[in-house]
């Protein structure tokens, strides 16, 4: 792939502008001037389209391919929701607006969309009070570490440091947890990757603070001993923390506040159709049980008995700020959107169709590859390349045989808790005819790893760079010129 | 006299220190390995704590202490080249030496044979 600067001639301009006929206003300093000219490409307008069009052409993304990354939900972003957030009531609003002077008269709609969103989620998830405000997953998890280190203080209780965290939860967890103050202690998984209820009730104790738990968790798996387990934590004085980044499973027919969650953070941009990775940013609501709202963060939205929306700040008890302004409102707005389109008979459809995905590929690749729990799945499911690694295949490579094979590569590696994983979360936007077409691709690398396993080993073939030294590039990374 | 724990870390006493390291098989599994954070000189472990942190292509590892102790010393070569751990994960690609330990605790541990066993099995 050629670099723009090996394109056009010199002298070359895209636009050629007139001569100045206006006084030239030559008021910048010397000493701020650049020395030398900057270097920029010197082609023509063609030139660059043609250049940025190839480099997107590139790309492999959920708008030209099948992204079955588990665990990151890369649903489809429906093109709706981008021209409700570019709408210029919205798009154009500057956020200091509802702060200054009769300004909260000019975003009441803005206050009304994130009041509303807070309300849809109270309902969706069984939750007192949301706050909009942390600006990614992990951020959320570290809001709600913080609420729960502030409900321990507020009742004398701070010398509750243990943070206890199944082996199958997310790995931003514990880092979350750590951040946040507390200790973190492991508890693994029992021979169903259900949470050992054994190592559980061992754990328990006057030091526990809570337990995170991710549900479903990263083996797709639903533990149907959640609701016990939360019953189990609060009888030892603590309290419990869903991790709801696999909302998609279960999203419209459970409620996480119903089965004994205190605490839980959403990721606007993996269930509810946001944009998600470079395309970013993120969102990571957290929703929480009665007795955390006086921590949440500041500010909140609030609804006056006038019917009009205000921002408060005054709550002795708030954690504070977390974030700059009220959330990434335009993502709130999409999400916001997203809900009101779906409306109650859609969004149970959402999970539904997530998890019958999910189910159908579990099932159709099970003769071609192993799994190490052989039980339904939730949104995703989870493969183990172990009975290809007698052919010398790994797990890697038949993520780089996807990419020839026109999809891109499913989670690999993860969770560790299986070896040679692969993640594979279809989500609920593909239709039967792709998740077929994906099915195909592979069952014939598994033949294929069986039969001339040198040919997945190389891959992938097509693209712009063949397969990268992924080791030297860690051991010696260079990151700059 | 060389003992493992079911996590796959060595423990190898020599007078009065003992490196402790990963086994092959941990190595292995763990495929080529990109950077090891090793503990400060003088640090204080109980057996479980994370002692150690091995970053490979595929994941990031807590290594845990297999019996408590003082850190006498990291082992400096793998600054510059933790690939040490994949080409000799038993010998020079040791992780640290510790000291001031009981050595009862060693007891707790499988033998060599008891954990290729234990390898096999699970």
């Amino acid at each position: 792939m050629e670099l723009i600067f090996s394109k056009g001639a010199a002298g070359r301009v895209g636009s050629s502008l007139p001569a100045l006929d206006v006084p030239n206003n030559n008021s910048i300093l010397d000493s701020m001037k650049r020395k030398e000219s900057a270097e920029m490409p010197e082609v023509s307008e063609l030139e660059a389209v043609r250049h940025f069009t190839l480099l997107s052409r590139k790309n492999i993304g959920v708008d030209s391919h099948f992204y079955p990354l588990g665990s990151c939900t890369m649903k489809y972003n429906p093109k709706f929701h981008e021209n409700v957030a570019s709408l210029p009531g919205f798009a154009d609003l500057h956020p200091l607006l509802p702060q200054l002077r009769r300004g909260g008269a000019l975003t009441q709609g803005a206050l009304e969309v994130i009041y509303e969103t807070e309300q849809m989620l109270n309902e969706i998830l069984g939750f007192a009070q949301f706050t909009m405000q942390p600006l990614a997953g992990a951020h959320g998890e570290l809001t709600g570490c913080m609420l729960i280190a502030a409900y321990h203080k507020a009742n004398g209780d701070a010398s509750r440091k243990v943070m206890l965290i199944p082996d199958a939860a997310h790995g931003t967890n514990p880092a979350s947890a750590a951040v946040a103050g507390f200790i973190t202690k492991e508890i693994p998984s029992d021979e169903e990757g259900n949470v050992c209820m054994k190592s559980l009730k061992e754990a328990l104790g006057p030091d526990v603070a809570g337990i995170m738990l991710t549900c479903p968790n990263t083996l797709g798996l639903f533990d149907p001993n959640t609701a016990e387990i939360c019953k189990l934590v609060k009888n030892a004085g603590g309290l419990s923390y869903c991790d709801g980044a696999n909302l998609n499973a279960i999203i419209g027919r459970v409620k996480p506040g119903d089965l004994g969650f205190d605490v839980m953070h959403i990721n606007l941009h993996k269930t509810f159709a946001t944009p998600h990775g470079g395309g970013g940013p993120g969102s990571g609501p957290v929703g929480v049980a009665p007795q955390l709202v006086p921590f949440l963060p500041v500010s909140r939205v609030a609804k006056r008995a006038d019917g009009t929306y205000t921002l408060e700040y005054n709550h002795s008890q708030s954690i504070g700020y977390i974030a700059p302004f009220y959330g990434n409102f335009s993502i709130i707005l999409r999400t916001y959107a997203y809900l009101v389109t779906l409306g109650r008979e859609g969004v149970p459809r959402i999970s539904e169709h997530a998890v019958l995905n999910a189910n159908y590929i579990r099932a159709k690749l099970a003769p071609y590859y192993d799994q190490e729990y052989d039980r339904y799945c939730m949104h995703e499911c989870v493969f183990s390349a172990t009975r290809q690694t007698k052919y010398g295949v790994h797990a890697l490579d038949i993520a780089k045989s996807l990419i020839d094979r026109g999809f891109h590569p499913p989670t690999m590696y993860f969770p560790m808790i299986v070896k040679e994983a692969l993640m594979i979360e279809p989500t609920e936007t593909e239709s039967k005819e792709d998740i077929d077409r994906f099915i195909e691709a592979m069952i014939d690398i598994a033949k294929e790893s069986e039969i001339s396993p040198e040919k997945i080993i190389q891959a992938p073939i097509t693209t712009p760079v063949k397969r990268l030294d992924e080791t030297r590039a860690a051991r010696n990374p260079k990151i700059s010129e | 006299m060389r003992k493992f724990t079911k996590d796959h870390e060595w423990v190898k006493i020599d007078g009065d220190v003992a490196f402790i390291g990963i086994s092959s098989h941990a190595a292995n599994e763990l495929g080529d390995i990109t950077f090891v954070e090793t503990p400060e000189e003088g640090t204080d472990f109980i057996v479980g704590d994370a002692l150690a942190v091995v970053e490979s292509v595929k994941a990031a590892s807590d290594i845990y202490a297999p019996i408590s102790g003082t850190v006498k010393e990291a082992n400096p070569a793998l600054e510059d080249d933790p690939g040490m751990i994949n080409s000799s994960p038993e010998e020079n690609g040791w992780i640290c030496k510790l000291e001031n330990f009981d050595i009862a605790e060693m007891d707790a541990l499988m033998d060599e044979d008891v954990y290729r066993t234990y390898l096999k099995d699970s």
